[in-house]
């Protein structure tokens, strides 16, 4: 396994698994490509091209805040579920899953489970609610009721931690997969092509805003269900149209071992609840992912929110029920020997698989949207972050809430030139670095530090700011001292840091021990606080969460 | 929107405690609370499951379907049918009563300027 395994730690925390013993990352890639690397890039050019065009197009409107962080607030419920999809369905999803269940059968499958159930905490308890009480950022929401600067910078705080931990794991994960499907293996030209994506995401933040961000994913998601459909269709016409046929030649090829869960977490007792772990991460932490929370903000009322996320499971859903089939069509056709052998190794299982379908077209096309993917997401990471700096951190800390709406926005476009600029600094940097830890990091502190001040704050009328402060600092402390002391960084073969052993904490992913104390401490904050809040906000807030009195209106143009 | 400050005429503590806004917040909570409670476990059974009984999630039930593949695609099946109960629901026990609410309170906003 090499670089590519990096990508699939690119998105998700699919891949703080791939740290589990035995599943390698890093490592530079090897030697050779498959398909045509030409056509590869011709074929991402054109989809760089069409997505310029629609960005400038879509920018021609955004004048305002609203604008530029929402979107005016005027796409639809199906509309920003797309886009949902998009910014969700990560290379991970894809490249990830598929090679996970084509080299450990049903354990892969366990991911994508987590993945979608995830979206349950999102529908039925956060995306309303918070789109009635929030602007733009997460912070709007976590602030609504307490006090105003220290929430806002604690929010604002994780939020940018979030975002800069996957950001870096997404460029990095750029230079695993151009090795694999360009060819391009030295690290100067990956340098390069880390380079490239980082200033065109810079050009669709700066120019298209959260519009042009938002259609960049919508017409991602299309290509990549799109893609996984024919592929889909494809491997089942090869076997009748059984599954049960498809999964006797996956049997018969890997072992009666990818049947049943087991070959990959199964191994000892810790990388048992190493699983559980991970488990409890996938599905709290979706719900406190803030360029998901972020997405609500785009539509103009609280019922389209809802219609977002119904989009969203859906295509989620139908998308993972593919990538089932993709990944055990792989191991029937291609074998985990050769998917382990190919450059990229795990991850090259759904590359393999489409060449092995139809030829260096499908490739070519399988791997720009793979491509594609790298750039939807990170562009909507940036404009998260961005958002949060200058609508948290600028305008509400720094100038006390008192900033011109112009000014805030100027702000933002510098950030998204800074965050982008650090980014490439930091992709490259990290080149080859086992980054599963950073994609573990970001899922544990959106389900540790993020999760249980939201919920508090919308269920929970007692709920303080010290609780919330504790919470988030707490959750996001906890988090990263875990992930630090973990044999991720230290003290296992495919540590970060080879060659020294300091790890103490046994478990991979924090998410077992950080996210229960998260809530833990919102609420022993909340308990021994003197002083209450003001009851008049919390029923403020609590009317306007559920009635939608209030909420932010699409702007008009 | 600043809390507090655009609003001048509404007393939301005294809406807080009238009968329908009351009646709004238990149909909210008395259908999502139990339900997310409910596919918590079930998520969390299924992983405990496939995590430390993997004999019976081996087990053939027809040709090469397994216990565990059938349960896996059951997380499926009920996340669905989850989005499309709550989506039924929310139109309509939440979304009338909440747009009644919304349209009173957005009159009393125009009665005091």
């Amino acid at each position: 396994m090499s670089a590519l395994t990096t990508i699939a730690g690119a998105n998700f925390a699919a891949d703080s698994l791939s740290a589990v013993p035995g599943a390698a990352i890093s490592a530079t890639a090897a030697s050779t490509t498959v398909g045509n690397p030409l056509l590869n890039i011709s074929i991402f050019a054109g989809f760089v091209a069409v997505t310029l065009v629609i960005v400038v197009r879509a920018s021609r409107n955004n004048s305002t805040a609203a604008d530029y962080y929402a979107a005016g607030r005027s796409f639809t419920g199906p509309q920003n579920g797309t886009a949902i999809a998009g910014d969700y369905l990560s290379a991970a999803s894809f490249l990830g899953i598929c090679g996970a269940i084509a080299i450990n059968g049903y354990d892969g499958f366990l991911y994508s489970i987590g993945f979608l159930v995830a979206w349950l905490v999102a529908l039925l308890l956060v995306a309303e609610l918070t789109r009635n009480t929030g602007k733009f950022t997460m912070a709007d929401v976590l602030s609504f009721r307490l006090k105003q600067r220290p929430v806002r910078l604690a929010a604002a705080t994780t939020t940018l931690a979030v975002c800069f931990f996957y950001l870096l794991a997404q460029m990095a994960g750029a230079g695993g997969l151009v090795s694999l499907l360009l060819g391009i293996n030295d690290r100067l030209g990956q340098s390069l092509v880390i380079s490239v994506v980082g200033a065109i995401m810079i050009v669709y933040v700066l120019v298209g805003g959260m519009k042009g961000t938002t259609w960049v994913q919508i017409v991602k998601a299309g290509l990549l269900i799109a893609g996984a459909l024919i592929m889909t269709v494809w491997v089942l016409a090869l076997h009748g149209f059984n599954l049960s046929t498809l999964l006797g030649a996956a049997a018969a090829r890997g072992g009666e071992g990818v049947l049943s869960p087991g070959m990959q977490y199964g191994l000892t007792g810790i990388s048992r609840l190493d699983f559980v772990s991970l488990a409890l991460a996938l599905v709290l932490g979706t719900a406190g992912l803030p360029h998901v929370l972020m997405r609500f903000y785009t539509v103009p009322t609280a019922k389209e929110a809802r219609r977002s996320v119904v989009w969203a499971i859906w295509l989620i859903g139908v998308f993972y029920l593919f990538t089932l089939v993709l990944g055990y069509g792989a191991g029937a056709l291609i074998g985990a020997e050769r998917i382990k052998a190919a450059p990229g190794g795990v991850n090259s299982a759904a590359p393999l698989l489409a060449f092995e379908l139809g030829g260096p077209v499908l490739l070519g096309l399988i791997s720009a949207v793979a491509f594609a993917t790298i750039l939807a997401v990170v562009a909507g990471l940036t404009i998260t972050a961005a958002a949060s700096f200058s609508h948290d951190v600028y305008a509400s800390v720094l100038k006390k809430g008192k900033a011109d709406p112009a000014a805030e926005v100027r702000v933002a476009r510098i950030t998204v030139v800074v965050i982008g600029v650090l980014s490439i600094a930091g992709g490259i940097g990290v080149q080859g670095q086992n980054i599963a830890f950073l994609v573990a990091l970001a899922f544990a502190v959106a389900a540790s530090a993020n999760l249980p001040t939201i919920l508090y704050s919308l269920y929970w009328k007692r709920f303080s700011t010290r609780g919330a402060l504790w919470s988030m600092y707490g959750g996001l402390g906890s988090s990263i001292i875990l992930i630090a002391f973990s044999p991720v960084v230290s003290g296992s073969p495919t540590a970060m840091i080879p060659g020294v052993d300091f790890h103490l904490f046994p478990l991979n992913n924090p998410g077992l021990v950080s996210i229960p104390l998260g809530f833990l401490l919102g609420w022993l904050g909340t308990v021994s606080s003197q002083t209450l809040e003001n009851p008049a906000i919390a029923a403020e807030m609590e009317v306007r969460s559920l009635t939608g009195y209030g909420a932010e209106k699409a702007a008009d143009h | 929107m600043t809390p507090g400050i655009d609003t001048p005429g509404i007393d939301y503590e005294e809406i807080e405690k009238s009968s329908r806004f009351v009646e709004l917040k238990k149909r909210h909570r008395s259908f999502v609370f139990p339900l997310a409670i409910g596919f918590l476990v079930w998520y969390l059974a299924y992983v405990l499951l496939a995590d430390y009984a993997h004999d019976f999630m081996a087990a053939r039930v027809w040709g090469n379907i397994t216990i565990g593949l059938i349960l896996g695609l059951l997380q499926f099946v009920s996340t669905f049918a989850i989005t499309m109960a709550y989506v039924s629901y929310a139109n309509r026990r939440i979304d009338p009563l909440a747009v009644e609410l919304r349209a009173e309170l957005e009159n009393h906003e125009g009665a005091k300027p």
